[in-house]
């Protein structure tokens, strides 16, 4: 089975942004491992001189005329934020004040 | 529901195909207002409660009405504006929760949107607007369209109409149960690995995923960008056919639709030569791993085919045993960086931590933390695990190889067949939590559907029969921008395989009669 710690979820969790409790973070790691063997095959199918595909159609460079079209009101774009302040959002400190 | 006794002009009205709907319409027979209002009876009669379907997270009376009501008033005036309603004007539909409505709230299923309500519709809402589509409300899903059985959803699973115990499948089980049930005759789902077809195929319905880029993904929220498509469920290949021409074409708003004129679907649906075709049946998705009346039912498919006169061949598609494993890494990859942006910043809940210092790192985690579900969760760490230094090339650089392989061998394929059928899922409707703690297990039902996924071919889920009473999905699938193609043999299958009882969608059980106890509790 592959070797997926609790360290290395931990890890993953803070690169995502994503508060986990250690009882998942004891059961993502079990998880991860069964999964990931059972992906982790596509490396065995593969050669070196087979191109990727990162998209199902070929359409490259889809460009559009630069003119200014209809937006959103500043109220618009507020109306769902958790918490907003002079028509801008609000947010907690950026910085860890400590 | 024929054969069931009960047949007030309700029932009479909802147990119809759209296109027949559309038609009683046209004449006069019927008004919107008596369509729509017939069918907000039947979800207030069959959706709610302990044991109902549940499959609308919101229901949306009053607008649906109000649309109705304009289009009747335009059909009634007679003249130019009449003519020009579209042939689907006044005939209901339901929108899958993960596609945005302005007016109406749209959750994705997750706790994360509780409350949110969109600025701005999608584009196929336009469309349907614009035809004059009353929009009865959201239907249900997996959270953010991940998972196969509609167990997912923050707000409840939705049931099968069929067996109130099993799933609809998933994620779009709430438009399929919604069409199977009769809550409505069509619906918009969306399918990044086989959420429209495998609940098709689970509830005795149809359901299509367009080529990639036939339909504007403009307001869909975003699973995999490079996988995800919004299509038609319906009750025959005619009337999602209908429904896909309405919403196909191209729209600036999304780079990735397709610039190309819109077949006419309905047209091929309506077809019904089978002679000199030839039919391809992947060998890989046929055997083993199918459970034994799905594999009888396929087999009776390719009996009738036969019999009608096509040519059925074994086509061999050997990279499609590597798909579910590419699928996962793609999908994974792709939907851990379009959730990102659910950060309880801009939109969405906003949770504090508990403790400590209150910084946005520690609100974004918090945030995330409370907003999503485990299978979301799951997700967003294996797609940061499969795009982490170190893993990207073995892991998702081998997964977009593996995708040009798949291309391939479709390719090769169709260089020999018109299309391919498969079954649509390896197994029929399975009950509450028998797949819920293996997620191995759950990824499973979408073999058959996910290789058209990574492709971005078309394709087509209609009913072939029942096995052990619940219902069995063939699958059609043909090259890019050949969906006529899976309407034209969706079709064939579906008349060849309606048996002597008629279609299978007027068969299904009185989900209200099934769910009340016939002794006292």
């Amino acid at each position: 089975m592959s070797e997926i710690s609790r360290a290395d979820v931990e890890h993953l969790a803070k690169l995502a942004h994503l508060s986990l409790t250690e009882e998942e973070l004891d059961r993502m790691a079990s998880e991860l491992g069964v999964i990931v063997d059972s992906v982790k095959t596509v490396s065995e199918a593969v050669s070196d001189d087979v191109p990727a595909t990162s998209h199902p159609l070929p359409l490259t460079n889809v460009l559009r005329d630069d003119v200014v079209g209809h937006t959103f009101t500043a109220e618009q774009a507020l109306h769902n934020a958790p918490d907003s302040e002079d028509g801008r959002f609000r947010v907690p400190a950026i910085l860890d004040e400590e | 529901m024929s054969e069931h006794s009960s047949t007030d002009s309700g029932d009479d009205l909802i147990c119809l195909t759209a296109a027949r709907m559309a038609q009683k319409l046209r004449t006069g027979e019927i008004t919107s207002v008596e369509l729509t209002r017939a069918h907000l009876d039947r979800i207030a009669a069959v959706d709610g409660g302990d044991h109902g379907v549940h499959a609308f997270l919101h229901v949306s009376a009053e607008e649906a009405l109000a649309t109705a009501a304009e289009v009747d008033a335009v059909r009634a005036s007679g003249g130019a504006a009449a003519e020009a309603l579209h042939p689907l004007a006044g005939v209901p539909i339901a929108v899958k929760d993960l596609i945005v409505t302005v007016g109406q709230p749209t959750t994705a299923a997750s706790k994360m949107l509780d409350g949110w309500m969109s600025p701005y519709d999608a584009t196929v809402v336009t469309r349907i607007r614009e035809a004059g589509m009353p929009i009865l409300g959201k239907t249900n899903l997996d959270e953010f369209a991940m998972g196969s059985s509609s167990e997912h959803s923050a707000y409840g699973a939705t049931r099968n109409p069929w067996d109130l115990e099993r799933t609809p499948g998933g994620s779009g089980g709430g438009s399929a149960a919604a069409v199977a049930a009769f809550e409505t005759p069509l619906a918009l789902g969306t399918d990044t690995g086989g959420s429209i077809r495998q609940p098709g195929a689970l509830t005795g319905t149809v359901g299509t995923k367009p080529t990639y880029g036939s339909v504007s993904r403009y307001g869909a929220i975003a699973m995999a960008s490079s996988l995800d498509q919004i299509g038609p469920c319906a009750r025959t290949a005619e009337d999602a056919a209908l429904l896909h021409e309405l919403i196909a074409g191209h729209d600036p708003k999304d780079a990735t639709s397709l610039p190309d004129e819109v077949a006419p679907f309905a047209d091929a649906a309506r077809r019904d030569d089978v002679a000199g075709l030839r039919i391809g049946v992947v060998k890989q998705l046929r055997g083993e791993g199918n459970s034994d009346g799905v594999a009888a039912r396929f087999e009776d498919t390719l009996d009738a085919l036969r019999e009608a006169g096509a040519e059925v061949v074994e086509v061999d598609c050997p990279s499609f045993d590597y798909a579910l494993g590419a699928y996962y890494l793609i999908m994974a990859s792709e939907a851990s960086s379009n959730l990102a942006k659910f950060d309880g910043v801009r939109y969405g809940t906003r949770e504090l931590p508990e403790d400590g210092p209150v910084t946005i790192e520690r609100v974004m985690g918090a945030t995330r933390a409370a907003g999503f579900g485990d299978e979301v969760k799951r997700r967003i760490i294996l797609g940061t695990y499969a795009l982490s230094a170190g893993y990207y090339d073995a892991y998702y650089g081998s997964a977009q190889k593996v995708r040009t392989l798949i291309q391939r061998d479709f390719e090769a394929a169709f260089d020999d067949v018109h299309v391919l059928v498969t079954p649509t899922s390896p197994v029929t409707a399975f009950r509450f939590g028998e797949k819920l703690d293996d997620p191995l297990a759950m990824y499973l039902n979408d073999v058959a559907t996910i290789p058209a996924n990574l492709a971005g071919v078309p394709g087509i889920s209609v009913p072939i029969g029942l096995a052990e009473g619940l219902p069995v999905g063939a699958q059609v699938l043909a090259p890019v921008r050949e969906d006529a193609r899976t309407y034209h043999v969706g079709a064939v299958i579906e008349r060849l395989m309606q048996g002597q009882d008629g279609p299978l969608w007027a068969q299904v059980p009185e989900p209200t009669a099934a769910a009340t106890p016939t002794s006292g509790e």
